[in-house]
Formats: C-alpha cells, structure tokens, sequence
C-alpha cells in the first residue's frame, strides 16, 4: 500500500451559465485585462489515502466524484496524482 | 394524515413546514436526518434551509443522510414526497427529480415574493388549486436556477410534469418575473410518476392572513385530500 495524495477538480460544464466566472471576467476586463475571453470558476479538492496502486487510487477518487464530489447535471471533473509516498517495507 | 418532516442539520422551514401541515388538518411528525426510517406516515416533506451549510453543492451532503435511503423506497413505492427550496436540492441530488439548480443568474440571494401560475390542477399537490391560478409566494434562496440537458426539459414539458412556472402579477411569462434565471420560467416539477414535487418557492410560508398571502395552504389542503382518499 502506498499514500496518495489526489488533486481533484471540479469545473461547471463548457456552456453552461456560470454567474461567478463571469462576475470575475467582468473584474479582470476592468483591471484591464482585455485580452481574456472567458472565465470558469470550478474547485479543487484533495483527498489522502492509501491504495495498492495508482491506478486503483484513481479508480477510487473517480468513483467518489461520480457518487458525491462532482454533480453528473452540471459539472465535469479530472483527477491526478499529487504525491505518492510509498509506505515503508 | 401523518406527514413526516424531515429536519437536516442547517434546515431552517422545518417548523414552518410542521405549522402549516397543522393549519391544513394534518398530522406532522418531526423526523431527524439519522433516524433510517421515516415510519408509518402518508407523506414525507423536506424542508428549506442550509443543510450542512451547503457544503460541496445545496444538498450533496443531506441526500447522505441516513435517512434518505427510506426517503428514497418510500418515493419508489409511489408515496408522496415534496421538498421545499434545499428540500428540492437534496431530491435532485438523490435522483428523485431530474436536473439541478445552479447558482441565481444575477449572483444575489433573492429573498422577496414571487408570482407563481398553476400549470397543472391534476397532481396530488395542486387539486385545490384552479386551473391556472395565480400565486403569490416568497422564494429564499441563491441557488434555484433550474437547470436540466435540453432533452430533459423537454421531457418535463411534454409530460405536463412542469407544475409551477414563475410568472408576473397577470400571469405572463417572458416579462422579467422569473427571479433566478431558470429555464423555461420553472418553479416547480414532479417526477415520472407524480408522487415527488420539488419546488423552489415556499408555499409553507404563505399560509395565514399575517404572512401576507395564503396561497401555499392549498398545496397542502390537496395533498391531505389525497392522503385522506388514498393511503400509501
């Protein structure tokens, strides 16, 4: 068994209305910033835990996000390794 | 007739709910989010407020809850279940209605009365209601942006399982009257079968004279009516 520590993000689907991205585009052209053409604005988790293997680390961490993490409605995920520690022999 | 009330951690309409289940005749009967059976009731109700602050999503922690799974069975057995602004997003989160509610289109938590139209009298919870009618309720809420895939919404309009639509005091759509963007000016839908109602305004606020309108009681008086007829 190794640890791992997982990146998950959560982003609200391409087209879909997302009123804070578009606040901040709306902040960022005001600074100046014109040459941005859009903003979304999703979430970061991270989750630690133990698994045999990195491929069974995100098979896990997937299914987390098809029961709970992310909504299948209105958002999408991607999930990566972080770190990996292998635990001492 | 009994109707269980479901009280989260963060719900804040549960004794509202529970007083207008009073007014209009019936039996409410608290229930806490771990308790795993809702018991020998007519009808279950989720309330509004911030369950589990709203953390991750409206709604995404609460449909955990232990409860939910006998919440859930008792739905699938055709009995009648309605949930309330955060009661809404718990039951789309469990998958007892279809689609979501995103954040308002203008970003604000909107808390002011809305007119709502009765699309349709022949559910369980709008039979006392006429045809079309107008009702004037408050909405609280900063996510009940109604949102489901084109395909879905299609189906929910060509089923008649839209039941409220937001509205302006004559009755028309398109006219600004909708408060939170959502698509097709929705309020309020019912599942495939009938028996499930969400709905973002709050018809348990809108009971007695003093709060301004009565118009919510008689979602509850149908609902009595039926429980009374049928028993599940």
């Amino acid at each position: 068994m190794s640890s791992y520590s997982i990146e998950i993000r959560v982003i609200p689907r391409p087209g879909l209305l997302d009123p804070a991205g578009k606040a901040i585009h709306h902040a960022l052209q005001s600074l100046g910033y014109d040459t941005v053409s859009d903003v979304r604005v999703g979430k970061a988790i991270y989750v630690d835990l133990e698994a045999d293997s990195p491929e069974s680390a995100i098979a896990l961490t997937e299914n987390m996000c098809q029961k709970l993490l992310a909504n299948p409605v209105t958002e999408d995920f991607n999930v990566r390794i972080a770190d990996e520690v292998e635990a001492p022999a | 007739m009994k109707i269980a009330v479901v009280t989260f951690p963060g719900s804040n309409c549960d004794y509202d709910l529970y007083k207008a289940i009073e007014l209009a005749g019936g039996a409410p009967e608290f229930r806490w989010h771990r308790d795993t059976d809702v018991g020998q009731v007519d009808a279950v109700m989720l309330p509004g407020g911030f369950s589990f602050g709203d953390y991750l999503r409206c709604g995404a922690i609460a449909h955990m809850s232990p409860i939910m799974s006998s919440v859930v069975a008792f739905a699938e057995r055709g009995g009648p279940v309605v949930g309330v602004c955060n009661g809404f997003q718990i039951l789309c989160e469990a998958g007892l209605l279809p689609g979501a509610l995103l954040r308002n289109d203008s970003m604000k938590f909107i808390s002011q009365d809305v007119f709502i139209r009765v699309e349709t009298t022949e559910t369980q919870f709008t039979s006392s209601y006429e045809p079309r009618q107008i009702l004037r309720v408050p909405v609280a809420h900063a996510e009940g942006n109604y949102h489901a895939d084109a395909e879905t919404i299609s189906a929910l309009e060509g089923d008649g399982r839209v039941i409220f639509r937001y509205v302006d005091r004559d009755g028309q759509t398109g006219t600004g009257g909708t408060p939170n963007g959502s698509t097709n000016d929705i309020a309020g839908i019912v599942n495939a079968g009938g028996n499930v109602l969400g709905m973002m305004p709050h018809p348990e606020r809108a009971v007695e004279d003093v709060l301004g309108s009565v118009d919510g009681l008689a979602l509850f008086t149908s609902l009595l009516s039926q429980t009374a007829s049928a028993g599940v």
